[in-house]
Protein backbone atom coordinates (compact mmCIF):
# COMPACT_ATOMS: atom_id res chain seq x y z
CA UNK A 1 0.00 0.00 0.00
CA UNK A 2 2.54 2.60 -1.09
CA UNK A 3 0.19 5.61 -1.07
CA UNK A 4 -1.69 4.80 2.09
CA UNK A 5 -1.07 7.63 4.58
CA UNK A 6 -1.82 5.24 7.47
CA UNK A 7 0.56 2.51 6.24
CA UNK A 8 3.17 1.33 8.74
CA UNK A 9 6.35 -0.64 8.22
CA UNK A 10 6.46 -3.99 9.99
CA UNK A 11 9.51 -6.14 10.60
CA UNK A 12 8.88 -9.81 11.27
CA UNK A 13 11.15 -12.81 11.52
CA UNK A 14 9.10 -15.44 9.71
CA UNK A 15 10.32 -19.04 9.79
CA UNK A 16 13.81 -17.81 10.56
CA UNK A 17 14.01 -15.14 7.86
CA UNK A 18 13.69 -11.44 8.52
CA UNK A 19 11.18 -9.61 6.36
CA UNK A 20 10.01 -5.99 6.20
CA UNK A 21 6.89 -4.72 4.54
CA UNK A 22 4.38 -1.87 4.64
CA UNK A 23 0.85 -2.65 5.78
CA UNK A 24 -2.44 -0.92 6.32
CA UNK A 25 -2.89 -1.13 10.14
CA UNK A 26 -6.16 -3.03 9.55
CA UNK A 27 -4.27 -6.06 8.21
CA UNK A 28 -4.41 -9.01 10.57
CA UNK A 29 -1.27 -11.10 11.04
CA UNK A 30 -3.16 -13.91 9.28
CA UNK A 31 -3.87 -11.82 6.18
CA UNK A 32 -0.30 -10.49 6.13
CA UNK A 33 1.08 -14.04 6.20
CA UNK A 34 -1.25 -15.28 3.48
CA UNK A 35 -1.65 -12.30 1.16
CA UNK A 36 1.60 -10.37 1.58
CA UNK A 37 4.10 -13.13 2.33
CA UNK A 38 2.22 -15.81 0.33
CA UNK A 39 2.46 -18.33 3.15
CA UNK A 40 -0.94 -19.88 2.52
CA UNK A 41 -0.41 -22.92 4.77
CA UNK A 42 -2.00 -20.94 7.60
CA UNK A 43 -5.77 -21.14 7.07
CA UNK A 44 -8.62 -18.73 7.69
CA UNK A 45 -11.73 -20.31 9.18
CA UNK A 46 -13.85 -18.05 11.33
CA UNK A 47 -11.68 -14.93 11.63
CA UNK A 48 -12.98 -14.55 15.21
CA UNK A 49 -10.66 -16.71 17.29
CA UNK A 50 -13.11 -19.59 17.52
CA UNK A 51 -11.71 -22.33 15.27
CA UNK A 52 -7.89 -22.35 15.53
CA UNK A 53 -7.29 -22.85 11.78
CA UNK A 54 -5.01 -19.78 11.79
CA UNK A 55 -2.79 -20.95 14.69
CA UNK A 56 0.88 -19.91 14.40
CA UNK A 57 3.67 -19.45 16.95
CA UNK A 58 4.48 -15.87 17.92
CA UNK A 59 7.77 -15.61 19.82
CA UNK A 60 7.44 -19.31 20.55
CA UNK A 61 3.83 -19.29 21.82
CA UNK A 62 0.78 -20.46 19.92
CA UNK A 63 -1.72 -17.75 19.07
CA UNK A 64 -4.62 -17.28 16.67
CA UNK A 65 -3.27 -15.00 13.92
CA UNK A 66 -6.76 -13.74 12.95
CA UNK A 67 -7.13 -11.83 16.26
CA UNK A 68 -3.89 -9.90 16.14
CA UNK A 69 -2.86 -7.12 13.81
CA UNK A 70 0.35 -7.41 11.80
CA UNK A 71 1.47 -4.09 13.32
CA UNK A 72 0.98 -5.51 16.83
CA UNK A 73 3.48 -8.27 15.96
CA UNK A 74 6.15 -5.81 14.77
CA UNK A 75 9.57 -7.06 15.88
CA UNK A 76 8.37 -10.58 16.71
CA UNK A 77 9.31 -14.03 15.40
CA UNK A 78 6.59 -16.03 13.70
CA UNK A 79 6.64 -19.73 12.89
CA UNK A 80 4.05 -21.06 10.46
CA UNK A 81 3.40 -24.59 9.25
CA UNK A 82 5.85 -23.88 6.37
CA UNK A 83 8.60 -23.37 8.96
CA UNK A 84 8.02 -26.67 10.72
CA UNK A 85 9.05 -29.20 8.08
CA UNK A 86 9.24 -29.69 4.32
CA UNK A 87 7.54 -32.31 2.14
CA UNK A 88 10.73 -34.41 2.12
CA UNK A 89 11.69 -33.70 5.73
CA UNK A 90 8.49 -33.67 7.75
CA UNK A 91 8.41 -32.57 11.37
CA UNK A 92 7.71 -35.58 13.64
CA UNK A 93 4.24 -34.16 14.37
CA UNK A 94 3.49 -33.86 10.63
CA UNK A 95 4.68 -37.45 10.18
CA UNK A 96 2.46 -38.60 13.03
CA UNK A 97 -0.58 -36.85 11.55
CA UNK A 98 0.02 -38.70 8.26
CA UNK A 99 0.70 -42.02 9.99
CA UNK A 100 -2.38 -41.76 12.23
CA UNK A 101 -4.69 -40.52 9.47
CA UNK A 102 -5.41 -37.46 11.63
CA UNK A 103 -7.27 -35.46 8.99
CA UNK A 104 -9.84 -35.78 6.27
CA UNK A 105 -10.22 -32.55 4.25
CA UNK A 106 -7.05 -31.12 5.79
CA UNK A 107 -8.30 -27.57 6.24
CA UNK A 108 -7.86 -27.49 10.02
CA UNK A 109 -4.63 -29.51 9.90
CA UNK A 110 -1.94 -26.77 9.79
CA UNK A 111 -3.56 -25.15 12.83
CA UNK A 112 -3.92 -28.51 14.60
CA UNK A 113 -0.26 -29.30 14.02
CA UNK A 114 0.94 -25.85 15.17
CA UNK A 115 -1.13 -26.27 18.33
CA UNK A 116 0.05 -29.84 18.86
CA UNK A 117 3.73 -28.84 18.63
CA UNK A 118 3.12 -26.03 21.14
CA UNK A 119 1.32 -28.46 23.43
CA UNK A 120 4.45 -30.63 23.59
CA UNK A 121 6.49 -27.60 24.61
CA UNK A 122 3.87 -26.60 27.20
CA UNK A 123 4.00 -30.10 28.65
CA UNK A 124 0.25 -30.65 28.56
CA UNK A 125 0.15 -34.10 27.03
CA UNK A 126 0.22 -36.37 30.08
CA UNK A 127 -3.08 -38.08 29.27
CA UNK A 128 -5.64 -38.20 26.47
CA UNK A 129 -7.90 -36.06 28.62
CA UNK A 130 -5.21 -33.42 29.02
CA UNK A 131 -4.42 -33.50 25.30
CA UNK A 132 -8.10 -33.01 24.46
CA UNK A 133 -8.48 -30.09 26.88
CA UNK A 134 -5.39 -28.34 25.56
CA UNK A 135 -6.35 -28.95 21.92
CA UNK A 136 -9.84 -27.51 22.50
CA UNK A 137 -8.94 -24.30 20.67
CA UNK A 138 -8.72 -26.23 17.38
CA UNK A 139 -11.96 -27.39 15.84
CA UNK A 140 -12.23 -30.03 13.11
CA UNK A 141 -15.42 -30.07 11.05
CA UNK A 142 -14.48 -33.50 9.72
CA UNK A 143 -14.33 -34.86 13.26
CA UNK A 144 -10.83 -36.33 13.06
CA UNK A 145 -10.42 -35.73 16.80
CA UNK A 146 -9.73 -39.31 17.88
CA UNK A 147 -6.90 -39.69 15.36
CA UNK A 148 -5.50 -36.25 16.20
CA UNK A 149 -5.18 -37.35 19.84
CA UNK A 150 -3.52 -40.59 18.64
CA UNK A 151 -0.98 -38.60 16.63
CA UNK A 152 -0.12 -36.29 19.52
CA UNK A 153 0.13 -39.16 21.99
CA UNK A 154 2.49 -40.97 19.63
CA UNK A 155 4.85 -38.00 19.40
CA UNK A 156 4.52 -37.09 23.09
CA UNK A 157 5.59 -40.60 24.04
CA UNK A 158 8.66 -40.21 21.88
CA UNK A 159 9.84 -36.86 23.21
CA UNK A 160 10.58 -35.40 26.58
CA UNK A 161 8.28 -32.96 28.39
CA UNK A 162 10.13 -29.86 27.19
CA UNK A 163 9.68 -30.98 23.59
CA UNK A 164 13.46 -30.73 23.25
CA UNK A 165 13.75 -33.80 21.08
CA UNK A 166 11.44 -32.27 18.49
CA UNK A 167 13.64 -30.52 15.93
CA UNK A 168 12.26 -27.72 13.78
CA UNK A 169 13.71 -26.49 10.53
CA UNK A 170 14.78 -23.30 12.32
CA UNK A 171 17.15 -25.28 14.55
CA UNK A 172 18.61 -27.21 11.63
CA UNK B 1 -13.17 -2.38 9.10
CA UNK B 2 -12.79 1.40 9.11
CA UNK B 3 -9.35 2.97 8.84
CA UNK B 4 -7.49 3.81 12.06
CA UNK B 5 -4.05 4.85 13.19
CA UNK B 6 -1.95 2.59 15.39
CA UNK B 7 0.71 3.41 17.92
CA UNK B 8 2.51 1.28 20.49
CA UNK B 9 2.97 2.93 23.88
CA UNK B 10 6.02 2.24 26.04
CA UNK B 11 4.87 3.72 29.35
CA UNK B 12 1.68 4.23 31.33
CA UNK B 13 2.67 7.81 32.11
CA UNK B 14 0.71 10.22 29.97
CA UNK B 15 -1.37 7.43 28.40
CA UNK B 16 -4.64 8.63 29.90
CA UNK B 17 -4.17 12.11 28.42
CA UNK B 18 -3.40 10.60 25.01
CA UNK B 19 -6.42 8.33 25.12
CA UNK B 20 -8.89 10.94 26.32
CA UNK B 21 -10.23 11.66 22.82
CA UNK B 22 -13.40 10.34 21.21
CA UNK B 23 -12.46 7.49 18.88
CA UNK B 24 -9.19 6.68 20.63
CA UNK B 25 -9.12 3.21 22.20
CA UNK B 26 -6.56 1.09 23.98
CA UNK B 27 -5.76 -2.31 22.57
CA UNK B 28 -3.92 -4.99 24.57
CA UNK B 29 -4.22 -8.61 23.39
CA UNK B 30 -6.80 -7.52 20.82
CA UNK B 31 -8.83 -10.70 21.25
CA UNK B 32 -12.12 -8.98 22.05
CA UNK B 33 -11.60 -5.61 20.38
CA UNK B 34 -10.66 -7.16 17.03
CA UNK B 35 -13.76 -9.36 17.10
CA UNK B 36 -15.84 -6.21 17.63
CA UNK B 37 -14.01 -4.38 14.84
CA UNK B 38 -14.35 -7.31 12.42
CA UNK B 39 -18.08 -7.44 13.14
CA UNK B 40 -18.55 -3.68 12.70
CA UNK B 41 -19.53 -3.19 16.36
CA UNK B 42 -16.52 -1.04 17.31
CA UNK B 43 -14.89 1.41 14.93
CA UNK B 44 -12.04 3.23 16.66
CA UNK B 45 -10.11 5.89 14.78
CA UNK B 46 -6.91 5.52 16.79
CA UNK B 47 -5.52 2.48 18.60
CA UNK B 48 -3.00 2.84 21.41
CA UNK B 49 -1.31 -0.52 22.06
CA UNK B 50 -0.80 -0.92 25.82
CA UNK B 51 0.29 -4.57 25.74
CA UNK B 52 3.84 -3.62 26.78
CA UNK B 53 2.90 -0.88 29.25
CA UNK B 54 3.41 -1.03 33.02
CA UNK B 55 4.66 -3.84 35.20
CA UNK B 56 3.58 -7.24 33.98
CA UNK B 57 3.57 -10.37 36.07
CA UNK B 58 2.46 -11.21 39.58
CA UNK B 59 3.94 -9.60 42.69
CA UNK B 60 3.41 -10.67 46.30
CA UNK B 61 3.22 -7.59 48.53
CA UNK B 62 2.80 -7.38 52.29
CA UNK B 63 -0.83 -6.30 51.92
CA UNK B 64 -1.84 -8.56 49.07
CA UNK B 65 -1.11 -9.82 45.55
CA UNK B 66 -0.81 -7.55 42.52
CA UNK B 67 -1.26 -8.73 38.96
CA UNK B 68 -0.09 -6.36 36.20
CA UNK B 69 -2.88 -5.48 33.73
CA UNK B 70 -0.82 -6.42 30.67
CA UNK B 71 -0.01 -9.91 31.99
CA UNK B 72 -1.29 -12.60 29.62
CA UNK B 73 -3.84 -15.03 31.06
CA UNK B 74 -1.55 -18.03 30.38
CA UNK B 75 1.27 -16.41 32.36
CA UNK B 76 -1.01 -15.80 35.34
CA UNK B 77 -2.15 -19.45 35.33
CA UNK B 78 1.48 -20.64 35.28
CA UNK B 79 2.64 -18.18 37.95
CA UNK B 80 3.73 -20.03 41.13
CA UNK B 81 2.33 -17.30 43.46
CA UNK B 82 -1.09 -17.58 41.81
CA UNK B 83 -1.02 -21.38 41.80
CA UNK B 84 -0.27 -21.47 45.52
CA UNK B 85 -2.08 -18.44 46.91
CA UNK B 86 -4.91 -17.71 44.46
CA UNK B 87 -6.09 -21.16 43.31
CA UNK B 88 -9.56 -19.79 42.54
CA UNK B 89 -8.09 -17.31 40.06
CA UNK B 90 -5.92 -19.97 38.42
CA UNK B 91 -8.90 -22.30 38.03
CA UNK B 92 -11.15 -19.58 36.58
CA UNK B 93 -8.50 -18.60 34.04
CA UNK B 94 -7.71 -22.19 33.05
CA UNK B 95 -11.41 -22.58 32.21
CA UNK B 96 -11.39 -19.42 30.05
CA UNK B 97 -11.23 -19.36 26.24
CA UNK B 98 -8.60 -21.53 24.47
CA UNK B 99 -4.84 -22.01 24.99
CA UNK B 100 -4.13 -19.76 21.99
CA UNK B 101 -6.41 -16.97 23.26
CA UNK B 102 -4.96 -17.30 26.79
CA UNK B 103 -1.48 -16.69 25.32
CA UNK B 104 -2.72 -13.37 23.85
CA UNK B 105 -5.44 -12.02 26.15
CA UNK B 106 -4.48 -9.75 29.05
CA UNK B 107 -5.92 -9.35 32.54
CA UNK B 108 -7.02 -5.75 31.89
CA UNK B 109 -8.68 -6.60 28.59
CA UNK B 110 -10.40 -9.62 30.11
CA UNK B 111 -12.19 -7.49 32.70
CA UNK B 112 -13.39 -5.14 29.91
CA UNK B 113 -14.53 -7.74 27.38
CA UNK B 114 -18.02 -7.06 26.01
CA UNK B 115 -21.08 -9.21 26.59
CA UNK B 116 -21.86 -12.28 24.48
CA UNK B 117 -25.56 -11.29 24.18
CA UNK B 118 -26.51 -12.48 20.68
CA UNK B 119 -28.13 -9.17 19.78
CA UNK B 120 -25.21 -7.07 20.98
CA UNK B 121 -22.91 -9.11 18.71
CA UNK B 122 -25.23 -8.79 15.68
CA UNK B 123 -25.22 -5.29 14.15
CA UNK B 124 -28.35 -6.05 12.10
CA UNK B 125 -30.51 -6.04 15.27
CA UNK B 126 -31.38 -3.26 17.75
CA UNK B 127 -29.59 -3.20 21.11
CA UNK B 128 -29.57 -0.49 23.80
CA UNK B 129 -26.04 -1.30 24.83
CA UNK B 130 -24.67 -0.94 21.29
CA UNK B 131 -27.09 1.73 20.00
CA UNK B 132 -28.54 3.66 22.95
CA UNK B 133 -32.32 3.93 22.71
CA UNK B 134 -32.77 1.33 19.96
CA UNK B 135 -34.45 -1.25 22.22
CA UNK B 136 -33.67 -4.58 23.84
CA UNK B 137 -34.86 -7.54 21.74
CA UNK B 138 -33.50 -9.98 24.35
CA UNK B 139 -36.35 -9.14 26.78
CA UNK B 140 -38.91 -11.08 24.75
CA UNK B 141 -36.62 -12.79 22.24
CA UNK B 142 -33.73 -15.20 22.54
CA UNK B 143 -32.60 -14.79 26.13
CA UNK B 144 -31.22 -18.22 26.94
CA UNK B 145 -27.76 -16.72 27.52
CA UNK B 146 -28.98 -13.62 29.36
CA UNK B 147 -29.06 -12.58 33.00
CA UNK B 148 -31.44 -13.51 35.82
CA UNK B 149 -29.95 -10.98 38.28
CA UNK B 150 -29.36 -7.25 37.95
CA UNK B 151 -31.32 -6.70 34.75
CA UNK B 152 -33.53 -3.78 33.81
CA UNK B 153 -36.19 -3.26 31.13
CA UNK B 154 -33.35 -1.74 29.09
CA UNK B 155 -30.82 -4.59 29.23
CA UNK B 156 -30.35 -8.11 30.62
CA UNK B 157 -26.91 -8.89 29.22
CA UNK B 158 -24.53 -10.97 31.34
CA UNK B 159 -20.93 -10.08 31.95
CA UNK B 160 -18.87 -12.79 30.27
CA UNK B 161 -15.55 -12.84 32.17
CA UNK B 162 -14.76 -15.88 34.32
CA UNK B 163 -11.83 -14.09 35.95
CA UNK B 164 -14.07 -11.26 37.14
CA UNK B 165 -16.31 -13.71 39.01
CA UNK B 166 -13.36 -15.16 40.92
CA UNK B 167 -12.01 -11.66 41.62
CA UNK B 168 -15.33 -10.30 42.87
CA UNK B 169 -15.52 -13.21 45.31
CA UNK B 170 -12.05 -12.20 46.55
CA UNK B 171 -12.91 -8.47 46.97
CA UNK B 172 -10.28 -7.55 44.38
CA UNK B 173 -9.56 -3.96 43.39
CA UNK B 174 -8.80 -2.48 39.99
CA UNK B 175 -5.88 -0.05 39.92
CA UNK B 176 -6.46 2.72 37.41
CA UNK B 177 -4.09 5.35 36.03
CA UNK B 178 -6.08 8.55 35.59
CA UNK B 179 -4.84 11.99 34.54
CA UNK B 180 -4.02 13.41 37.96
CA UNK B 181 -3.07 10.22 39.72
CA UNK B 182 -3.70 6.58 40.56
CA UNK B 183 -7.06 5.31 41.76
CA UNK B 184 -8.17 2.04 43.28
CA UNK B 185 -11.73 0.82 42.70
CA UNK B 186 -13.33 -2.29 44.24
CA UNK B 187 -14.20 -4.59 41.34
CA UNK B 188 -17.73 -4.96 42.70
CA UNK B 189 -18.20 -1.17 42.41
CA UNK B 190 -16.25 -1.02 39.14
CA UNK B 191 -19.04 -2.78 37.21
CA UNK B 192 -22.30 -0.85 36.79
CA UNK B 193 -25.81 -2.25 36.65
CA UNK B 194 -27.51 -1.47 33.30
CA UNK B 195 -30.41 0.61 34.69
CA UNK B 196 -31.46 2.96 31.90
CA UNK B 197 -27.87 3.46 30.70
CA UNK B 198 -26.72 -0.05 29.68
CA UNK B 199 -23.92 1.45 27.57
CA UNK B 200 -22.24 2.71 30.77
CA UNK B 201 -20.59 -0.51 31.95
CA UNK B 202 -17.83 0.47 34.34
CA UNK B 203 -16.60 3.27 36.60
CA UNK B 204 -13.85 4.09 34.09
CA UNK B 205 -13.64 7.64 32.79
CA UNK B 206 -12.42 8.52 29.30
CA UNK B 207 -8.68 7.87 29.03
CA UNK B 208 -8.46 5.73 32.20
CA UNK B 209 -5.83 3.01 31.92
CA UNK B 210 -6.05 -0.13 34.07
CA UNK B 211 -2.56 -0.86 35.36
CA UNK B 212 -3.19 -3.75 37.76
CA UNK B 213 -5.58 -5.91 39.73
CA UNK B 214 -5.00 -6.24 43.47
CA UNK B 215 -6.24 -9.03 45.76
CA UNK B 216 -6.12 -8.04 49.46
CA UNK B 217 -4.15 -10.29 51.79
CA UNK B 218 -7.19 -11.59 53.70
CA UNK B 219 -8.53 -13.07 50.44
CA UNK B 220 -5.31 -14.96 49.63
CA UNK B 221 -4.33 -18.50 50.63
CA UNK B 222 -7.97 -19.62 50.84
CA UNK B 223 -9.16 -23.00 49.65
CA UNK B 224 -11.53 -22.32 46.78
CA UNK B 225 -13.03 -23.74 43.61
CA UNK B 226 -14.32 -22.30 40.34
CA UNK B 227 -16.98 -24.47 38.76
CA UNK B 228 -18.06 -23.64 35.21
CA UNK B 229 -21.08 -25.17 33.48
CA UNK B 230 -21.20 -24.74 29.70
CA UNK B 231 -22.77 -26.05 26.51
CA UNK B 232 -19.66 -28.03 25.62
CA UNK B 233 -16.92 -29.51 27.79
CA UNK B 234 -14.33 -26.86 27.01
CA UNK B 235 -13.69 -23.61 25.05
CA UNK B 236 -17.06 -21.99 25.75
CA UNK B 237 -18.36 -19.14 27.86
CA UNK B 238 -20.27 -20.05 31.03
CA UNK B 239 -23.98 -20.75 31.14
CA UNK B 240 -23.53 -20.63 34.90
CA UNK B 241 -20.42 -20.59 37.05
CA UNK B 242 -19.74 -20.54 40.77
CA UNK B 243 -16.69 -19.19 42.60
CA UNK B 244 -16.31 -20.28 46.21
CA UNK B 245 -13.68 -19.68 48.90
CA UNK B 246 -14.10 -20.75 52.52
CA UNK B 247 -12.31 -20.39 55.83
CA UNK B 248 -13.05 -23.25 58.22
CA UNK B 249 -11.88 -23.61 61.83
CA UNK B 250 -12.75 -26.45 64.19
CA UNK B 251 -15.42 -27.74 61.84
CA UNK B 252 -17.18 -24.38 61.60
CA UNK B 253 -17.32 -22.01 58.65
CA UNK B 254 -15.62 -18.80 59.74
CA UNK B 255 -15.71 -16.88 56.48
CA UNK B 256 -17.32 -17.51 53.10
CA UNK B 257 -16.98 -15.86 49.71
CA UNK B 258 -19.38 -16.89 46.98
CA UNK B 259 -19.97 -15.33 43.55
CA UNK B 260 -21.65 -16.47 40.35
CA UNK B 261 -21.05 -15.96 36.63
CA UNK B 262 -23.34 -16.31 33.62
CA UNK B 263 -26.32 -15.17 35.65
CA UNK B 264 -25.82 -11.47 36.44
CA UNK B 265 -25.49 -8.25 34.48
CA UNK B 266 -22.22 -8.02 36.39
CA UNK B 267 -20.22 -10.66 38.27
CA UNK B 268 -22.75 -11.57 40.95
CA UNK B 269 -21.79 -11.85 44.61
CA UNK B 270 -24.19 -14.07 46.59
CA UNK B 271 -24.33 -12.63 50.16
CA UNK B 272 -27.45 -14.69 51.04
CA UNK B 273 -25.44 -17.87 50.45
CA UNK B 274 -22.51 -16.53 52.48
CA UNK B 275 -24.85 -15.62 55.38
CA UNK B 276 -26.14 -19.18 55.54
CA UNK B 277 -22.59 -20.52 55.81
CA UNK B 278 -20.81 -18.32 58.32
CA UNK B 279 -21.04 -19.53 61.92
CA UNK B 280 -22.56 -22.89 60.90
CA UNK B 281 -21.02 -26.34 61.14
CA UNK B 282 -19.36 -27.34 57.91
CA UNK B 283 -21.62 -30.25 56.96
CA UNK B 284 -23.70 -31.46 54.04
CA UNK B 285 -26.88 -29.89 55.39
CA UNK B 286 -25.31 -26.44 55.83
CA UNK B 287 -23.88 -26.52 52.32
CA UNK B 288 -27.17 -27.58 50.74
CA UNK B 289 -29.26 -24.98 52.63
CA UNK B 290 -26.76 -22.31 51.72
CA UNK B 291 -26.73 -23.26 48.03
CA UNK B 292 -30.51 -22.96 47.87
CA UNK B 293 -30.22 -19.28 48.80
CA UNK B 294 -28.45 -18.71 45.46
CA UNK B 295 -31.91 -18.52 43.87
CA UNK B 296 -32.99 -15.59 46.07
CA UNK B 297 -34.10 -12.62 44.03
CA UNK B 298 -33.73 -14.30 40.63
CA UNK B 299 -35.85 -12.76 37.86
CA UNK B 300 -35.77 -15.32 35.05
CA UNK B 301 -37.29 -15.14 31.54
CA UNK B 302 -38.75 -18.18 29.77
CA UNK B 303 -35.53 -18.75 27.84
CA UNK B 304 -33.21 -18.66 30.85
CA UNK B 305 -35.33 -20.02 33.74
CA UNK B 306 -33.18 -23.18 33.59
CA UNK B 307 -30.29 -21.12 34.95
CA UNK B 308 -31.86 -20.82 38.41
CA UNK B 309 -31.77 -24.52 39.40
CA UNK B 310 -28.50 -24.88 37.47
CA UNK B 311 -27.02 -22.13 39.64
CA UNK B 312 -28.21 -23.72 42.89
CA UNK B 313 -26.66 -27.04 41.85
CA UNK B 314 -23.43 -25.41 40.66
CA UNK B 315 -23.05 -23.54 43.97
CA UNK B 316 -23.77 -26.75 45.90
CA UNK B 317 -21.12 -28.64 43.93
CA UNK B 318 -18.54 -25.85 44.23
CA UNK B 319 -19.14 -25.70 48.01
CA UNK B 320 -18.79 -29.47 48.33
CA UNK B 321 -15.59 -29.45 46.26
CA UNK B 322 -14.14 -26.67 48.41
CA UNK B 323 -15.09 -28.57 51.58
CA UNK B 324 -13.21 -31.60 50.20
CA UNK B 325 -10.18 -29.48 49.45
CA UNK B 326 -10.32 -28.01 52.95
CA UNK B 327 -10.65 -31.47 54.53
CA UNK B 328 -7.56 -32.68 52.65
CA UNK B 329 -5.34 -29.73 53.53
C1 LIG C 1 -12.87 -17.61 21.03
C2 LIG C 1 -12.86 -16.92 22.34
C3 LIG C 1 -13.35 -17.55 23.48
C4 LIG C 1 -13.36 -16.90 24.72
N1 LIG C 1 -13.83 -17.55 25.83
C5 LIG C 1 -13.79 -16.92 27.03
C6 LIG C 1 -14.20 -17.58 28.23
O1 LIG C 1 -14.59 -18.74 28.22
N2 LIG C 1 -14.14 -16.88 29.40
C7 LIG C 1 -13.69 -15.59 29.45
O2 LIG C 1 -13.65 -15.01 30.54
N3 LIG C 1 -13.30 -14.95 28.34
C8 LIG C 1 -13.33 -15.59 27.15
N4 LIG C 1 -12.93 -14.94 26.03
C9 LIG C 1 -12.65 -13.51 26.11
C10 LIG C 1 -11.21 -13.21 26.32
O3 LIG C 1 -10.84 -13.62 27.62
C11 LIG C 1 -11.05 -11.71 26.14
O4 LIG C 1 -11.23 -11.43 24.76
C12 LIG C 1 -9.70 -11.23 26.54
O5 LIG C 1 -9.43 -11.50 27.89
C13 LIG C 1 -9.57 -9.74 26.32
O6 LIG C 1 -8.26 -9.34 26.63
P1 LIG C 1 -7.38 -8.59 25.53
O7 LIG C 1 -6.10 -8.22 26.17
O8 LIG C 1 -7.29 -9.38 24.28
O9 LIG C 1 -8.28 -7.30 25.32
P2 LIG C 1 -8.50 -6.36 24.06
O10 LIG C 1 -9.37 -7.03 23.07
O11 LIG C 1 -7.19 -5.83 23.60
O12 LIG C 1 -9.30 -5.19 24.78
C14 LIG C 1 -10.59 -5.38 25.30
C15 LIG C 1 -11.08 -4.04 25.83
O13 LIG C 1 -10.33 -3.65 26.96
C16 LIG C 1 -9.75 -2.37 26.78
N5 LIG C 1 -8.45 -2.43 27.46
C17 LIG C 1 -7.51 -3.40 27.32
N6 LIG C 1 -6.49 -3.19 28.20
C18 LIG C 1 -6.81 -2.06 28.89
C19 LIG C 1 -6.17 -1.34 29.94
N7 LIG C 1 -5.00 -1.72 30.46
N8 LIG C 1 -6.80 -0.24 30.45
C20 LIG C 1 -7.98 0.17 29.94
N9 LIG C 1 -8.62 -0.47 28.94
C21 LIG C 1 -8.05 -1.57 28.43
C22 LIG C 1 -9.69 -2.17 25.28
O14 LIG C 1 -9.76 -0.80 24.96
C23 LIG C 1 -10.94 -2.90 24.83
O15 LIG C 1 -12.05 -2.09 24.97
C24 LIG C 1 -12.87 -15.58 24.81
C25 LIG C 1 -12.37 -14.94 23.67
C26 LIG C 1 -12.34 -15.60 22.45
C27 LIG C 1 -11.77 -14.90 21.26
S1 LIG D 1 -29.74 -7.55 26.75
FE1 LIG D 1 -28.46 -5.68 26.62
S2 LIG D 1 -26.90 -6.32 25.15
FE2 LIG D 1 -28.60 -7.76 24.86
S3 LIG D 1 -29.98 -6.84 23.32
FE3 LIG D 1 -30.71 -6.13 25.30
S4 LIG D 1 -29.65 -4.15 25.49
FE4 LIG D 1 -28.49 -5.28 23.97
S1 LIG E 1 -9.59 -18.14 11.67
FE1 LIG E 1 -8.52 -17.63 13.46
S2 LIG E 1 -9.50 -18.86 14.95
FE2 LIG E 1 -10.73 -19.20 13.22
S1 LIG F 1 -9.78 -32.45 8.59
FE1 LIG F 1 -11.43 -31.33 7.73
S2 LIG F 1 -11.75 -29.82 9.25
FE2 LIG F 1 -10.33 -31.09 10.21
Amino acid sequence: MPNDPHALTVTLRVNGEETRFDVDPRTTLLDALRDRLHLTGTKKGCGLGQCGACTVHLDGRRIVSCLTLAVMADGASVTTIEGLGTPDALHPMQEAFVACDAFQCGYCTPGQIMSAVALLQEGHCGSDEEIREHMSGNLCRCGAYANIVDAIRTVAGATDRSGAAVPSREDA
Amino acid sequence: MRAFTYERLDAATGASRRADHPGTTYIAGGTDLLQLMQEGIAHPRALLDVSRVGTTGVTAQLDGIRIGAATRLADVIEDPIVAERLPLVAEALAASASPQVRNMATIGGNLLQKTRCLYFRDVTTPCNKREPGSGCPAQAGQNRLNAVFGGSPHCIATHASDLAVALVALDAEVIVERAGGEKSIRLDDFYRLPGDTPYVETALEPGDLITAVFVPIQATNLPGRYLKVRDRASFEWALVSAAVALVVADGEVVAARVAAGGVGTKPWRLPAVEDRLVGRPMDVQTLQLAAEAAADGADPRPGNAFKVPLLVNAVARALAATADQEANR
